[in-house]
């Protein structure tokens, strides 16, 4: 009897209830919307630049010193935030360049590789203390040169930058563990040549497995971003680094042909377009030079509809509007499972609105610059195309600055697996949504792509997680979380984005000898 | 017997399974603790200074329920608190007053002949066995009805942990629902005690079981058990306050509570309140934050930001 009262209690007491919850102000369908606006705003906070001085012209550095190039001729280098004029950069002949690589030589058979691996090991610690103390430095530099936002260069690129040299420091006098069984040696001269999106986060990828391992480099930069690395430059020579183990040809592409071209180079390590891989791969066969290649990609970010929704959202975003998309792994392929479609589009329309565009050294400035005016030209020409191909366009209501390359965040749905939007690499905050009905579809659809560096999977179970990235053609899945970086993790791809692995011992083999 | 179409433990199960959630999406979306905790940490990041604070730190005021809730309370010291809550700084601040004070059953009517019936300051009361709620059902109604006639505009229930981890989910909404209507006018904030439910799914599950009952806010904790507000258990019940407005179109609040002690937090909390769920919920009828010492550290920072220096504490009045 008691049973039966309380059903009978609890059943009108909720009806009640929720009758009581129907009477709340109820917000028709169509005007179910949230509004960021400016009921609390945040007004500018700009980190502090006036302290660092960028030197009015930056030459070349060889031999452990800074010298001027042989053409005799500089170029410009602007902050693409506002194009206003930073400084002047040395632009680097075949003179200069065969005199970097006779420096490096001669540091490499005079001192470098007869130096024990504990003592090389002292030079990269110290050289990465002194990164951590200037880390703030760096970051603004970082910020003014590339249009990065100071959240971002402050947050990760930096840590990750000393990150790189403590661990590979670490190795220098372990290498033989690396290796059981082998006789790991250096292999001589490394000519590197580095991408705009992450400059110094890229030099120290290259640069510090290099000389952990007892190699001597000659490096060279973006044209359009070469403050940092020069920077970089004067932080070896503070850490008494000899003469010669690194040094920095900045130039055009160039200058860096002259770097594969050069007969006394024994590796060549390259990260940018896959364009520019196939060229220097054509460069580089027949000559015994060894060769890796980290080129690009059009990952794909699958979401199931089993996935932490919210979270996934958030992985999407930090997938695709990272550091503006200029990053080769970046999910610019959506694969959402076709239940969850219209809830993931609406989520992310929401979340794009929050993104803060403008100032890069802005503190709360989510998304700087498009690093230079011919990526902004491409990045608007490959958007029109997905438009012109039927594809709708999604941008937040955002107003940008008027000087400067500015792209909005932006994503396309509608969009299919021929559309160009969903083959071509944009390079730029441009993701293309697409969909899929059952994992096997999800798979083929994530490798139907002549890249291969990253993907990412986003689903609750972790069983699928595992027969999933088994089946990825990609040298990085993420699983529920996205652009993660560690310097033991090794970082490389498949296909058309490159060959060869950067960090962890994988990372060291590409600059070991090892018969 | 004839009994009438069962809906006991049935109830749960169809409501969440609203036209919102027909598709195969599972009804209530699980949370990946990793990416929730490092999006919590990223409001944190946001840099907020001059006038941007001023204006973040009045509108922590406004939405701050002013709370005592001890065994040694007394007429006296709910004197002390409405008062503080009515005006919590010289007026030359032009702070506001608070949203609330929240006090024990008891301490209601004193709290309400205090501050009269026209207040800016509502009165709300914790109730239903606050903090454990292990007491019968019968009483812990009672004990609402009383705060509610006592003139108590808000009631602070907390949910049957007991049933929720015992996986009676149905309890639990049922319950809610019958103190949803012991409530009457009142308005009914449910604590969830996320300090002991653990998980970010069981706190999304129970957010999503307390706004179907009939919540009019839903709250993280009692500030009795540890932790209590984090920024991502919150940032977990703002997520399911989304899609249940998105589901319904009702707008339900939301309340941490214990464990912001000082202004830089509260901002967090704002922060994470104006990138997730708009300007809309920017406001004491949506957002409150349940402290005590939190109030005079924001009047500090308040002051510090008009006059450009500290002031020792001996210069804000205690609650």
């Amino acid at each position: 009897m008691k049973t039966k009262h309380k059903a009978v209690f609890r059943r009108v007491s909720a009806k009640r209830a929720v009758a009581k919850v129907a009477s709340l102000p109820i917000v028709p369908l169509k005007e179910r919307r949230l509004t960021f606006g400016n009921r609390w705003d945040y007004v500018p906070a700009p980190e502090d630049s006036k302290n660092y001085v960028i030197a009015p012209r930056h030459e070349l550095f060889i031999n452990g010193r800074f010298v001027p190039p042989s053409t005799g001729k500089h170029f410009d280098s602007s902050n693409p935030a506002n194009e206003e004029k930073l400084t002047e950069i040395a632009l680097g002949g075949e003179q200069d360049v065969d005199r970097a690589v006779k420096a490096a030589r001669r540091a490499y058979e005079r001192v470098w590789s007869k130096m024990s691996g504990r003592e090389r090991g002292k030079y990269i610690y110290r050289i990465a203390r002194i990164i951590q103390e200037k880390a703030r430095e760096l970051a603004v530099l970082e910020t003014m040169d590339g249009g990065k936002p100071i959240k971002e260069t402050r947050d990760v690129d930096l840590p990750i930058v000393a990150a790189h040299f403590f661990y590979h420091a670490g190795w220098a006098d372990k290498l033989r563990y690396a290796f059981p069984g082998r006789n790991p040696r250096p292999l001589g001269v490394a000519g590197q040549i580095i991408p705009w999106n992450f400059p110094l986060l890229m030099a120290a990828w290259k640069i510090a497995p290099a000389i952990a391992c007892g190699n001597t480099v000659v490096i060279k930069p973006s044209k359009t971003t070469s403050i940092t690395l020069l920077r970089l430059a004067q932080i070896f020579q503070e850490a008494d680094l000899p003469a010669g183990v690194v040094n920095v040809v900045t130039g055009t592409g160039e200058t860096g042909t002259a770097i594969v071209k050069h007969p006394d180079v024994n590796k060549i390590a390259f990260t940018g377009s896959t364009e520019i891989g196939k060229q220097l791969a054509q460069l580089c066969a027949g000559t015994g030079k060894r060769l890796t290649l980290e080129l690009g990609g059009k990952a794909a970010n699958i979401v199931f509809d089993d996935a932490p929704i919210d979270q996934a959202i958030e992985g999407i975003i930090a997938g695709i509007y990272f550091n503006m998309g200029h990053v080769c792994c970046a999910g610019s392929r959506l694969l959402v499972q076709e239940s969850i479609f219209p809830t993931v589009v609406r989520k992310l329309r929401d979340r794009i609105q929050t993104l803060r565009i403008g100032n890069p050294l802005d503190k709360n400035t989510d998304i700087g610059a498009i690093n230079n005016k011919p990526q902004l030209e491409k990045i608007r020409a490959l958007v029109q195309s997905g438009a012109d191909e039927g594809a709708e366009v999604v941008q937040p209501v955002c107003k940008l600055p008027e000087r400067g390359y500015w792209y909005p965040p932006t994503f396309l749905t509608g969009v299919t697996a021929s559309h160009r939007i969903a083959q071509e690499e944009v390079f730029g905050p441009v993701l293309a949504v697409m969909t899929f009905r059952t994992p096997e579809e999800a798979v083929e659809r994530a490798n139907n792509t002549p890249y291969g560096l990253s993907a990412g999977v986003w689903t609750d179970k972790g069983s699928k997680i595992f027969k999933i990235v088994n089946q990825l053609r990609a040298g990085v899945v993420w699983a529920n979380t996205y652009n993660k970086f560690d310097p033991t993790s090794p970082f490389g791809g498949y296909k058309e984005s490159g060959f060869g692995r950067e960090g962890g011992v994988q990372g060291l083999a590409a600059y070991c000898r090892q018969d | 017997m004839k009994v009438p179409v069962p809906l006991k433990k049935a109830s749960v199960a169809s409501l969440l399974r609203t036209p919102h959630f027909a598709s195969r999406m599972p009804s209530v979306p699980t949370v990946d603790q990793i990416m929730a905790e490092e999006r919590a940490t990223a409001f944190t990041k946001r840099s907020i200074k001059t006038s941007t604070k001023l204006a973040g730190l009045k509108m922590v005021v406004s939405m701050m329920d002013l709370t005592t809730l001890e065994g040694k309370d007394t007429p006296g010291k709910v004197a002390y608190l409405c008062r503080k809550a009515l005006q919590p700084a010289d007026p030359k601040y032009a702070v506001p007053p608070c949203a609330a004070v929240c006090v024990y059953p008891n301490m209601v009517r004193y709290a309400r002949r205090f501050l009269g019936d026209n207040s800016p300051v509502h009165v709300a009361s914790v109730a239903t066995a606050f903090p454990s709620g292990q007491f019968p059902l019968r009483t812990r109604l009672e004990e609402v009805r009383r705060a509610a006639s006592d003139g108590a505009d808000e009631i602070d229930m907390v949910i049957n942990r007991c049933a929720f981890l015992a996986g009676d989910h149905a309890k639990v909404f049922d319950e809610i629902a019958s103190v949803k209507e012991a409530c009457g006018p009142a308005h009914l904030k449910v604590i969830l005690e996320t300090g002991e439910l653990v998980t970010y799914d069981n706190v999304r599950l129970a957010s999503e079981i307390a706004m179907q009952a009939g919540a009019n806010f839903i709250k993280t904790s009692t500030g009795k058990v540890s932790p209590a507000a984090t920024l991502p258990v919150t940032l977990v019940m703002l997520e399911a306050i989304r899609d249940y407005f998105f589901a319904t179109g009702i707008r339900i609040g939301m309340k941490p509570a214990g464990g912001i002690r000082n202004a830089k937090q509260a901002l967090a909390y704002l922060v994470m309140v104006k990138e997730t769920l708009g300007d809309d919920w920017l406001t004491p009828d949506l957002f409150r934050f349940g402290a005590s010492t939190l109030l005079n550290d924001v009047l500090m920072q308040t002051a510090k930001t008009v006059d450009g220096n500290y002031q020792g504490p001996d210069y804000f009045s205690l609650p």
